[in-house]
């Protein structure tokens, strides 16, 4: 009796198993009870690209084809901050990977927007077709690194996002930004990502 | 004859001199006129002279008049250039996005040119339309011709590889792509197998002594490939020159003052009258003083036009006609020597 019990109960888990891999459409993953458990990483993996799939409108992929367009500096690498017994006990220097994945991916998606706005007359708010990159490719030349620095021309000194402005409302023919509006945070997160790895000069001419 | 004003000075008599000399000259007779040869860089002992305007850029005067009046004030000062030169060559690029109000602009601004006009396809005057209004304006875009002894060539130099038709792009977005200097989707420029061919054969009859200048958009070296300061089969076209001993390649595209020998071709780019490029950030060939960085508050600064003085032997000097700036001379002997002598002199500050 008692092994027929377990038979039967073994049989409908089995049962249920099958019957829940269907309804959730995984016929791929179909374990047998005793398996060593699949990579949890990979099995969301596969049911995110299947979503994907299906629905391809929702997908985000303007930071992809932005980046297909303009190369684009990576942030800094931050995996020496996993390593060793760093933080163990101290939660503040407890990072884990999904941490570093997100600070990149969040920077990226700033940087990569400012790509966006630094080629587009239309997102500069420009009247006269004139986009950033006409002078500055790849942010060429724009030399973030030198600011804060006296500008005889406007009288003051001035702070990159001030330069900034000031293309936007002579050569760009647009309006000034204001300083948190979230194309100018955007420009300022791309010109400084270019610049990646010069020292810093304020006030070099 | 053209009768100069009567001034006193040195170059005014030295130009009547030669301009007596060569019209008594008879060919084949005994009497060789005598060239006077000044001191280098100076136009007297040119054997002529002709313009040059390039990459204006133009959008529609609505939209955006700046660089129609910049392309004016070239116009004007080729027109007042004294001596007049023979021609004017427009080294490509005349319309921003290819559109037609943008090429028939230029066009009628070009036609204020005293002197003939000789011009050159840009990638911005061709991947709109791939040509097509363009070449109904100004005709083939890959031709040569003869002048005082010297073979030109014009090629389209900008020929990309498809990258359009599988990404399903409408001719806009395809120009719009090529339009920006720095977008990875673009294909590098290239002359192509069919135009090398064609300048084999045109330069077949030339012997290697033969002064020889080729036109052309994109440098014909390889200087930064993120930008399309590129010729991708730049080393098939320089085999094809590499027999000349005066050939001279005459480039557009860089918007900025670059210097260039590779073997006995000597390379010069050509200002803008739109905008200046910034150096790029590697692959700018030694011989290249760079001008120093452009005034950003001046809207002329680091633009130009100028003149190009071929001598008698066929080697050339350029002149840099910089809107707020001193005029620079890349001569002939500079580049001969290798950049030992005739340097240009160089700027007091950095180009950044």
């Amino acid at each position: 009796m008692h092994r027929d019990l377990k038979k039967t109960l073994a049989a409908l888990g089995a049962a249920c198993v099958a019957a829940a891999a269907v309804l959730l459409g995984c016929s791929q993953d179909s374990r047998a009870p005793g398996d060593a458990p699949k990579d949890p990483r990979a099995i969301a993996d596969a049911h995110l690209a299947q979503w994907k799939a299906k629905n391809p409108d929702r997908v985000d992929r303007w930071v992809d084809e932005e980046k297909e367009r303009h190369a684009i500096q990576p942030p800094a690498d931050n995996s020496a901050l996993l390593q060793g017994g760093q933080g163990k006990g101290h939660p503040y220097g407890n990072y884990s990977e999904l941490d570093l994945l997100k600070w990149a991916r969040e920077t990226e998606k700033l940087v990569v927007d400012g790509s966006r706005v630094f080629h587009s007359a239309e997102r500069l708010g420009g009247t006269v077709g004139v986009s950033c990159d006409m002078c500055h490719p790849d942010a060429a030349n724009t030399h973030p690194e030198t600011y804060p620095k006296f500008q005889n021309q406007m009288g003051r000194v001035a702070l990159l996002r001030d330069m900034i402005n000031w293309c936007i409302e002579h050569p760009v023919r647009g309006k000034a930004l204001a300083a948190d509006d979230e194309r100018m945070r955007a420009l300022e997160a791309y010109i400084l990502a270019q610049r990646k790895g010069v020292p810093m000069n304020y006030g070099k001419h | 004859m053209r009768a100069a004003p009567d001034r006193s000075d040195r170059r005014a008599f030295l130009k009547r001199a030669s301009a007596a000399a060569a019209a008594t000259a008879v060919p084949g007779a005994l009497f060789t006129p005598v060239r006077i040869a000044l001191g280098a860089g100076e136009a007297g002992g040119a054997a002529f002279r002709f313009a040059y305007i390039s990459d204006s850029h133009l959008y529609g005067r609505d939209l955006n008049d700046r660089f129609a009046r910049a392309l004016l004030r070239a116009v004007d000062d080729v027109n007042a250039l004294d001596p007049k030169p023979d021609f004017v060559f427009y080294g490509g690029d005349l319309a921003q996005l290819g559109q037609e109000h943008e090429l028939d602009l230029g066009a009628r601004i070009l036609e204020r040119l005293k002197a003939p006009l000789r011009i050159m396809v840009g990638e911005h005057d061709w991947y709109l339309d791939m040509g097509a209004r363009w070449q109904k304006l100004f005709g083939k875009p890959t031709y040569s011709f003869d002048h005082k002894g010297v073979h030109f060539v014009v090629l389209n130099s900008v020929i990309e590889a498809d990258f359009w038709t599988r990404r399903g792009m409408t001719p806009m977005e395809r120009m719009l792509t090529v339009a920006g200097l720095d977008n990875g989707v673009q294909s590098p420029f290239t002359v192509g197998a069919p135009q090398r061919e064609w300048l084999q054969k045109d330069l077949e009859p030339l012997s290697d002594e033969a002064p020889l200048v080729v036109f052309s958009h994109s440098p014909l070296y390889k200087l930064y490939k993120n930008w399309n300061f590129w010729t991708d089969d730049a080393e098939e076209v320089q085999a094809i020159l590499k027999r000349f001993r005066k050939a001279t390649v005459i480039h557009g595209h860089t918007h900025q003052l670059l210097t260039h020998r590779i073997g006995n071709i000597h390379f010069h780019g050509l200002l803008s009258t739109a905008w200046p490029w910034p150096y790029a950030p590697q692959g700018v060939p030694e011989l290249t003083i760079q001008m120093s960085r452009p005034d950003p508050f001046n809207s002329n600064d680091g633009c130009g036009d100028g003149e190009v003085c071929v001598h008698a032997d066929g080697r050339l000097d350029t002149i840099y006609n910089l809107w707020n700036r001193n005029p620079i001379t890349v001569s002939r002997r500079y580049l001969d020597s290798g950049g030992a002598e005739d340097a240009p002199p160089k700027p007091n500050r950095a180009s950044y």
